[in-house]
């Protein structure tokens, strides 16, 4: 039972090779978004932006991360504790296990699971525990308020963003993530699916609660939401997690919409940061560019007008699949 | 992935447990939520990927983040869990100790005699065919479940509207328009 090959070892040390390498290409590319965001905040907004740590500032992340960990990481005496420390992993580990099945070129990519879009919706689903959990835990009226916003938020948006991708998996005939952007070679799927594209970049925006959508953290109105309580690295992992699903929902749209690694001259590594790193910068461009709306606007935009578009688009796309069939 | 089955097993029966002699309503839930991922995976290897991912999708990520929702709204604090506590006495255990006893003992009968229980198929249940057992010999009950479902929704959206949210805009609106606009007021 106990007597493996050679090769086998081999394969099974590229394999976890190649899922830390993964690992640690999303977590630094998620940790340099902290500079990249604040540069190009600075680019839109007409000023400079962090400038002065190392060349053009790159080194600001270094001297963030040093800050964050040297802080006082503080518990309330008043929260439930163990809780308050589970939330903030929650949100970490849910958003990095969807990579796994984020196929980042023909060959690089953790696992090609037959259910892959499935799996990065359970993932995405089970995310919103962090937000809630870190609210209630930490008994404080603010943070409860945005725990509540997040949870009523994130349930929604994800029955739109289950119903966009479905057009998708109706155009592929599979749910693997490979298989899609194979079937992509002809057509990438933003022209025949485009108000799938539009609802799934809006919902992307409203999981992760990135401006404009981040009435769970609205200073103006819950201090900071639903992680008022934490500091130090605790606090520091809702941030990084935050900045995870930006680079995560960016790349799902670029492999579930724009072809993956697919495009001529240039290989499919290069192709597939181009496109995802694209979207990273437009969901910073949308956090300079929009105002946030009301959470009544919120709700009754995503079950008023998203939730009939996208049942529109799947039925059409299987009519459509089925008449050519 | 016997083993694989059999630790999923193992912590989806403990955290159950759990789930029932856990006197703080939000923890209990916790263990819940463990419990039915635990099932998804036992799911997994018994070759049901599409029942795993929507047992965690749906069941995982859906109705329990609603249940939380609704527990989190309670205001429970240390006098609940110390009354849940006192609930949770030791001869309230008789009842559904002697119940679970007799289930057991039917299922450990079952199992001696040869576990004629239907065979857990070897090849693995992908989405098409569950599909096509869905909408082919069961399109009835689909589309029953359907209409239960929107019945229920139809109810709840009309048992949540607020009449009274209509009213207080109108007049809003009629008092913002006799207000000079830009004035002292």
């Amino acid at each position: 039972m106990f007597g493996f090959s050679t090769e086998t070892l081999i394969d099974f040390a590229l394999t976890a090779f190649e899922t830390i390498a993964i690992l640690l290409a999303v977590v630094i590319a998620a940790a340099l978004l902290i500079w990249v965001e604040r540069r190009l905040l600075g680019v839109w907004q007409d000023r400079y932006g962090p400038n002065r740590v190392g060349p053009f500032g790159i080194l600001q992340v270094a001297a963030d991360m040093i800050k964050i960990f040297f802080k006082e990481d503080w518990i309330p005496p008043f929260a439930d504790k163990a809780v308050f420390v589970i939330a903030p992993g929650i949100i970490m580990f849910t958003t990095l296990m969807a990579f796994a099945v984020v196929p980042f070129t023909e060959t690089i990519g953790v696992v090609d699971l037959n259910i892959g879009v499935l799996f990065v919706l359970a993932m995405s689903s089970l995310g919103v525990y962090s937000v809630i959990l870190a609210g209630w835990s930490s008994d404080n009226k603010y943070a409860l308020l945005g725990g509540m916003r997040t949870a009523a938020q994130m349930i929604s948006y994800e029955v739109f963003m289950g119903l966009s991708l479905l057009g998708v998996v109706l155009l592929a005939g599979s749910f693997d993530m490979r298989a899609i952007v194979e079937s992509q070679a002809g057509m990438w799927n933003v022209i025949p699916q485009f108000p799938a594209f539009v609802i799934f970049f809006i919902a992307g925006i409203a999981e992760i609660h990135r401006a404009p959508f981040d009435l769970p953290e609205a200073e103006q109105e819950l201090t900071a939401g639903y992680h008022t309580e934490y500091s130090g690295m605790k606090f520091g992992m809702f941030f990084v997690g935050e900045y995870l699903g930006i680079v995560l929902i960016s790349c799902l749209t670029t492999v579930l919409f724009f072809g993956g690694w697919l495009g001529p001259i240039l290989p499919g590594f290069v192709w597939f940061a181009l496109k995802a790193g694209f979207f990273i910068c437009f969901f910073v461009l949308l956090r300079a560019a929009t105002v946030r709306p009301r959470y009544d606007q919120l709700m009754a935009f995503g079950w008023k007008i998203l939730l009939p578009i996208a049942l529109v688009n799947v039925a059409i796309t299987g009519a459509v699949v089925v008449a050519m069939a | 992935m016997e083993i694989a089955f059999y630790l999923a097993a193992i912590v989806a029966v403990a955290a159950t447990a759990r789930v029932i002699s856990c006197a703080n309503a939000v923890h209990a839930l916790l263990y819940l939520i463990v419990s039915l991922l635990s099932v998804a995976i036992v799911f997994y290897t018994l070759g049901a990927p599409f029942a795993a991912a929507l047992e965690v999708i749906v069941y995982a990520g859906a109705i329990m983040v609603l249940f939380v929702f609704v527990i989190m709204m309670l205001n429970l604090n240390h006098e609940t869990v110390a009354r849940e506590r006192s609930w949770l006495a030791a001869k309230v255990w008789i009842g559904p100790g002697v119940l679970g006893v007799v289930l057991l003992g039917v299922l450990a009968v079952a199992l001696a005699s040869g576990g004629s229980m239907g065979n857990v198929d070897s090849t693995p249940l992908m989405a098409e065919r569950i599909g096509m057992t869905m909408f082919g010999p069961y399109v009835l009950i689909v589309e029953l479940a359907a209409f239960v479902l929107l019945a229920a929704l139809v109810v709840a959206a009309h048992l949540g509207r607020d009449d009274r949210d209509v009213a207080e805009e109108k007049r809003i609106a009629a008092a913002r328009g006799r207000r000079h606009p830009g004035g002292e007021q």
